[in-house]
């Protein structure tokens, strides 16, 4: 090889690496600029709520002139109940379905993972059938149900269903998890005599950790922003989750209070920020290895 | 031990009634610690799937609402639908309408944002989080209020505009564009896919693009030959969830519009009409008419993906 024809290669290379680094310019260019479009009215609203009244609309900038939690004093006050009685109710309803749901989904999931029965294959190809089903299918007789039971305005019919593992899903998620534990672990046990409850108990739930912790927060945030179960079950406005509170506040300020809606509002996105900071990995992974629908 | 009292059955009864008993220990003996973990979750799938299912199945040929016994009344709800529901056929365009247009745009954008991270880039955690973020916030009533703000007359995507002169209408209360802002939020939420997107690009060997560029492909090239085809069982996937989910949605619709699906019905999404027939004017049987609907359109759609499946989704075996 001469000289020149190494230089020619040289050069090529370099021409390559450099239009690869301009091609990365311009890809991270366009990813900025779309991230900057997709968190833009986040930041807008986040801003609109600090603002004084007079400077929310016709502007495009979300930089407030001066910052005032006015809106969120006069949001969290503008309906006959506070939003701490949202807030509460929210919280309680989430707590319960969490717990309602890690029980229960996981009791069914250990026994499709790892008990043997009869009818087993039957039952896990109905569970994940009832996957597919809207729910509005079965809306109606449940309605007529917790309303015989006189259960409607009472925060059961938003959190019992849980506790008999009615997000099948999550049963779903915890048996593909049971799955890749290694069975030797519960063999052995089993060999010394271990009940399945105590295998349960003391194996699978220690050793499955991040399945439960996947399903609580995911069960957490449905819950937190389920505005559906709520609208139907809940009439006193002593009973209103965040969701319901919110849209009680569209309706009777509209027109009026645009920074205690996006104070209320921002407010209400707390919690599922909250999560989405700390828990980012869990969530994604969840997502990625499952393909949940959000 | 105390034996029983009288035994009211026929001694021969009585023995296969026994026997009956053994067979019964003898499968709750083998079986018995499996149906105690699944207890909950199969009393729940009675009271509150099954049974409630079939009951909605028998409602759906009455005329309850919700106050007096329901009556039989055929199949009468489902031709007043079919034939006499002008509001029926609404709903039913704004969803076609909303799913068609949603999904593949929402699709369009996962993958390709999707496939912009996958080039190694530098931030990837970081870029990844700020496009899921929306994804995860997205169905609270908070956004559907913001975006409701947003597309205000005097709302964010106005002033933008009139940054440039031009005057916008009323985005939510104008009939043409108002399902169009639906459609908007719910591209917005692309997160969720992408994420799904960028996992099924990592199962995809590198050894194949090494190949292709050896052997010259382009890089426009290799994504058409190689990163869409063994991408299409991911993208079948999406397609699917989504197109569920879509007929599904509801809380952007019912908060945009005031629960009205206005104006002009123009973002009557076909669950928000369900709403109003049982829980507005408490027609529940022909709800439930509409609902047993909304199954067979959702399990049509499903089964034709599938079906369609088989000349465009490559499975290597």
């Amino acid at each position: 090889m001469t000289d020149a024809t190494l230089s020619v290669a040289a050069a090529d290379l370099e021409a390559a690496a450099r239009r690869r680094r301009i091609l990365n310019l311009v890809v991270h260019g366009l990813l900025i600029a779309a991230s900057v479009l997709m968190l833009y009215p986040l930041l807008w609203m986040l801003s609109a709520s600090l603002r004084p009244e007079a400077e929310i609309f016709g502007s495009t900038s979300i930089w407030p002139s001066e910052i005032s939690f006015e809106a969120y004093r006069r949001g969290w006050f503008g309906l006959q109940e506070s939003f701490g009685v949202f807030f509460r109710n929210s919280f309680v309803i989430a707590v319960l379905s969490v717990i309602g749901n890690v029980m229960a989904c996981s009791l069914a999931a250990y026994a499709f993972a790892r008990l043997k029965f009869r009818g087993r294959n039957f039952w896990f190809a109905i569970m994940l059938g009832t996957l597919m089903i809207p729910y509005h299918v079965t809306l109606i007789p449940q309605y007529v149900l917790f309303l015989n039971l006189g259960w409607v305005d009472t925060f059961l019919p938003l959190v019992v269903p849980k506790f008999l593992a009615h997000d099948a899903f999550f049963i779903f998620l915890m048996v593909q998890f049971f799955r890749g534990i290694p069975r030797e672990l519960d063999e052995a046990a089993m060999m010394d005599g271990c009940s399945p409850w105590r295998i349960y108990w003391k194996i699978m739930l220690p050793l499955s950790m991040p399945v439960l912790a996947t399903a609580a927060i995911f069960s957490f945030l449905w819950t937190w922003d389920d505005f559906f179960g709520p609208l139907i079950y809940l009439n006193d406005m002593r009973n209103f989750t965040v969701q319901l509170g919110l849209r009680s506040f569209v309706d009777s300020s509209s027109q009026s209070d645009w920074g205690g809606l996006f104070a209320m509002s921002t407010l209400t996105l707390v919690p599922v920020f909250f999560f989405f900071l700390f828990f980012q990995r869990l969530l994604i992974e969840g997502i990625a290895t499952t393909g949940m629908k959000r | 031990m105390e034996r029983p009292q009288a035994m009211p059955a026929p001694a021969a009864a009585g023995a296969a009634g026994a026997e009956r008993a053994g067979r019964f220990a003898r499968f709750w003996s083998a079986n018995g610690a499996g149906y105690m973990f699944l207890a909950p979750w199969l009393i729940g799938f009675m009271v509150l799937t099954a049974g409630p299912a079939l009951i909605s199945l028998y409602l759906s040929l009455t005329d309850f609402d919700l106050l007096r016994p329901p009556n039989w009344v055929g199949t009468a709800n489902y031709e007043r639908i079919f034939t006499a529901d002008a509001k029926f056929m609404a709903s039913m365009r704004v969803t076609l309408f909303f799913v068609i247009f949603s999904v593949p745009l929402k699709l369009a954008f996962a993958l390709a944002v999707a496939v912009a991270l996958n080039r190694g880039i530098r931030g990837l955690p970081l870029y990844r989080a700020i496009f899921y973020l929306p994804s995860l916030l997205g169905t609270s009533v908070a956004i559907a209020v913001l975006w409701r703000q947003l597309f205000a007359r005097d709302g964010l995507v106005n002033s933008f505009l009139a940054t440039f002169g031009i005057e916008g209408p009323s985005w939510i209360s104008h009939p043409d564009y108002a399902l169009w802002t639906l459609i908007i939020l719910s591209v917005w939420q692309f997160g969720s896919p992408m994420i799904i997107f960028l996992a099924g690009l990592r199962q995809i060997p590198t050894d194949m693009y090494e190949a292709a560029s050896l052997d010259g492909a382009s890089k426009s090239r290799q994504f058409w030959k190689i990163t869409l085809p063994l991408l299409t069982p991911v993208i079948f996937f999406n397609a699917v969830v989504q197109t569920i989910e879509s007929f599904k949605a509801f809380t952007p619709a019912f908060i945009i519009s005031g629960g009205t699906g206005g104006p002009v019905n123009s973002t009557l999404f076909y669950t928000l009409y369900l709403y109003q027939e049982a829980f507005g004017f408490l027609r529940m049987g022909y709800a439930s008419a509409l609902a047993w609907i909304l199954v067979v359109i959702i399990a049509a759609f499903t089964a034709l993906s599938f079906l369609s499946s088989r000349y465009w989704v490559h499975y290597d075996d």
